[in-house]
């Protein structure tokens, strides 16, 4: 008999703890499968956020840091300026990416380190309880936005980070995508592989935003939330490649 | 050499592979000598975006194994603390350079001790504590950087150096040890040196098991305090095994004057004005700020009749002194915000309390 479809050697055979239909698991798989692909399993070092994925390493078989709370990219252009010839790579949310780690996240790009970024995007804070993230949409009600968000002269807009990513010198690949449904989890897939191969190739910080469901803090059933995402999400964060 | 550049240069003959620092008075001369120096020696050297992120570089630089290092002055080791914490916690050996100056807040550029309490007492959240080194000069300040190396991969811990604006300015001569040959020889393969050999523990090593993981959280019941019990055993192995101390005319003394860094320098010379005038004095000097030399200063205090403890702060050391000799003579003399203790106010209070 044939197996077409297995775990990733790269990947645990242990249960997760994310929530019934979180999207940190299936882009966990995501990044164990490209890693096996690309054959990086004895090279590869990941650094893990603070938020929901700080366990990351308990279902990635790799060797994995861990990073102070929007300090992975710092802990990787340590890794990275150290064993030039390994790959290294983070995993962030959008509250360690995009708010507290916001100088580490535009600096490490601009000086177009070596590294691959995996940007989890759920428009919340997750582990902390759903407040609001620098990603949250207009009108999105979380835990500190009890009336959903407003822009001016309070919360602002949700902020662009990709977008602005993009356009740095020394960035070579961004991408956003989603996990919502099996065409939207191939791209991602896709995209994913593209980034890990600028890195390989040498040619500067790459990025892949995913556009990711939270189902507990969102207060939707799995299903729906995967259709907020389609419906919402994409439209102020649109799918795509963004730069190449 | 400035105090500055003769740690730096230090720092590079200890094996030193990385260093990440930004910009703060009074320690710019040591930055900028790591950034003409590592490239030489192709190691690596970045001028980070914020102190933040320098020690998270270099946090990451020793998660690989590497022997690293950062340097700031106070302001900007209070933003370190966090990663220092994280360095203590997840077992990550480094060397991190304070060269204080005046606080709190801005301050201002002039010498100071005042951050003896964050230093000696862990400094970030949590239980735990990190080696302090306190240098009294140029000489003394190259050396310390080198053992602090040692330190810090032998007891997988951060490690620091807390030298005064004084000793990071002042200008005097100094004999650097030389690089040794076998480290050389590691540098040019890659820059592993027989340090960073040994670490198996390290991320991104052929080893046997699958993953290696660097890690602070436990959040299992009863995991983080089984690891806090473990570090308690490390920070008492360090604490009997690595007092350093050094004493000047303490044999005879009916009175021991206590300080460190800079000011044990000008105590120094009160010591030798008072000695010709046959007053019985000597000087304990503390280089070992935690762990604090106890053994040797509960021996040296043995018979004195009075203690005075000399500081550039309001008084701080002089709390782990009254702790160490439960005795009622102990006096402070101390000076906050770039002002010095001089040697003749040193000397007046000697003979005013004879
Ligand atoms: C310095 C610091 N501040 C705050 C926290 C608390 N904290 C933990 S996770 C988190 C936010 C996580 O949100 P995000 O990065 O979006 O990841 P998610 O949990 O949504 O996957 C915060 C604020 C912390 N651990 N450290
Ligand atoms: S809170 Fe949200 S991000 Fe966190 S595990 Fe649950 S669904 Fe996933």
């Amino acid at each position: 008999m044939k197996i077409i479809y297995d775990l990733p050697k790269s990947l645990k055979k242990v249960p997760a703890h994310y929530c019934p239909g979180c999207g940190h698991g299936i882009v966990h798989r995501l990044v164990a499968q490209v890693v096996d692909e690309l054959n990086l399993g004895k090279k590869i070092i990941g650094v893990a956020p603070v938020g929901c994925a700080v366990l990351a390493y308990d279902y990635w078989n790799f060797d994995v840091s861990e990073a102070a709370h929007g300090r992975a990219l710092a802990v990787a252009t340590g890794i990275k300026r150290c064993l030039p010839d390994n790959f290294v790579f983070t995993y962030q949310g959008d509250g360690d990416l995009a708010s507290i780690g916001l100088a580490e996240t535009i600096h490490t790009a601009n000086r177009g380190e070596n590294i691959t970024c995996v940007f989890i995007n759920n428009a919340c804070y997750g582990m902390t309880g759903g407040q609001m993230a620098p990603t949250t949409l207009l009108g999105q009600k979380t835990a500190t936005t009890p009336k959903g968000r407003e822009s001016e002269k309070k919360e602002g807009w949700p902020l662009q980070i990709s977008d602005i990513i993009a356009g740095l010198k020394g960035v070579s690949f961004v991408a956003r995508s989603s996990v919502s449904n099996p065409a939207r989890v191939k791209q991602t897939y896709g995209y994913i592989k593209q980034a890990f191969g600028k890195q390989i190739d040498k040619k500067g910080f790459s990025l892949v935003e995913v556009l990711s469901p939270c189902p507990t803090i969102w207060q939707k059933t799995p299903y729906k939330a995967g259709r907020w995402v389609e419906e919402k999400m994409s439209k102020v964060f649109p799918l795509g490649i963004i730069k190449k | 050499m400035t105090g500055n550049e003769a740690m730096a240069e230090s720092a590079v003959r200890s094996g030193c592979q990385f260093y990440a620092g930004y910009p703060i008075t009074p320690q710019n001369e040591l930055t900028a000598y790591m950034a003409k120096r590592m490239p030489e020696e192709k190691r690596v050297f970045i001028q980070a975006e914020s102190e933040l992120a320098a020690i998270n570089m270099v946090y990451g630089a020793s998660a690989v194994g590497r022997r690293a290092m950062t340097s700031s002055s106070s302001p900007g080791i209070s933003l370190k603390q966090e990663g220092i914490s994280y360095l203590a916690g997840s077992e990550l050996p480094a060397v991190i350079i304070n060269v204080v100056r005046g606080g709190p807040g801005l301050g201002n550029i002039a010498s100071a001790q005042s951050d003896y309490f964050q230093a000696t007492r862990g400094g970030g959240h949590g239980d735990y504590y990190t080696p302090v080194l306190a240098p009294a000069g140029v000489q003394e300040a190259s050396e310390l950087v080198s053992c602090a190396f040692d330190l810090a991969d032998f007891y997988r811990t951060p490690v620091l150096i807390l030298a005064d604006a004084i000793v990071g300015q002042m200008m005097e001569p100094v004999t650097l040890k030389a690089q040794s040959a076998a480290k050389q020889r590691g540098l040019a393969k890659g820059g592993r040196t027989a340090h960073s050999a040994r670490k198996d523990w390290a991320l991104g090593k052929k080893k046997k098991k699958p993953q290696n993981i660097i890690r602070s959280l436990f959040i299992k019941e009863g995991a983080l305090e089984a690891h806090n019990q473990k570090l308690l055993t490390k920070w008492n192995k360090i604490k009997s095994q690595q007092q350093r101390h050094s004493t000047y005319k303490i044999k005879d003394a009916d009175y021991l004057i206590v300080a460190y860094g800079s000011q044990a320098r000008i105590v120094q010379a009160a010591v030798d004005s008072l000695r010709k005038e046959k007053i019985k004095v000597g000087l304990f000097r503390p280089i070992s700020l935690w762990p604090y030399p106890v053994k040797a200063l509960k021996r040296a205090a043995k018979g004195v009749k009075k203690i005075l403890v000399v500081e550039q702060s309001l008084g701080q050391m002089v709390e782990d002194v009254k702790l160490t000799l439960a005795t009622k003579n102990i006096y402070f003399m101390g000076r906050a915000g770039g002002g010095i203790p001089q040697e003749t106010e040193i000397i007046n209070w000697i003979k005013k309390n004879l």
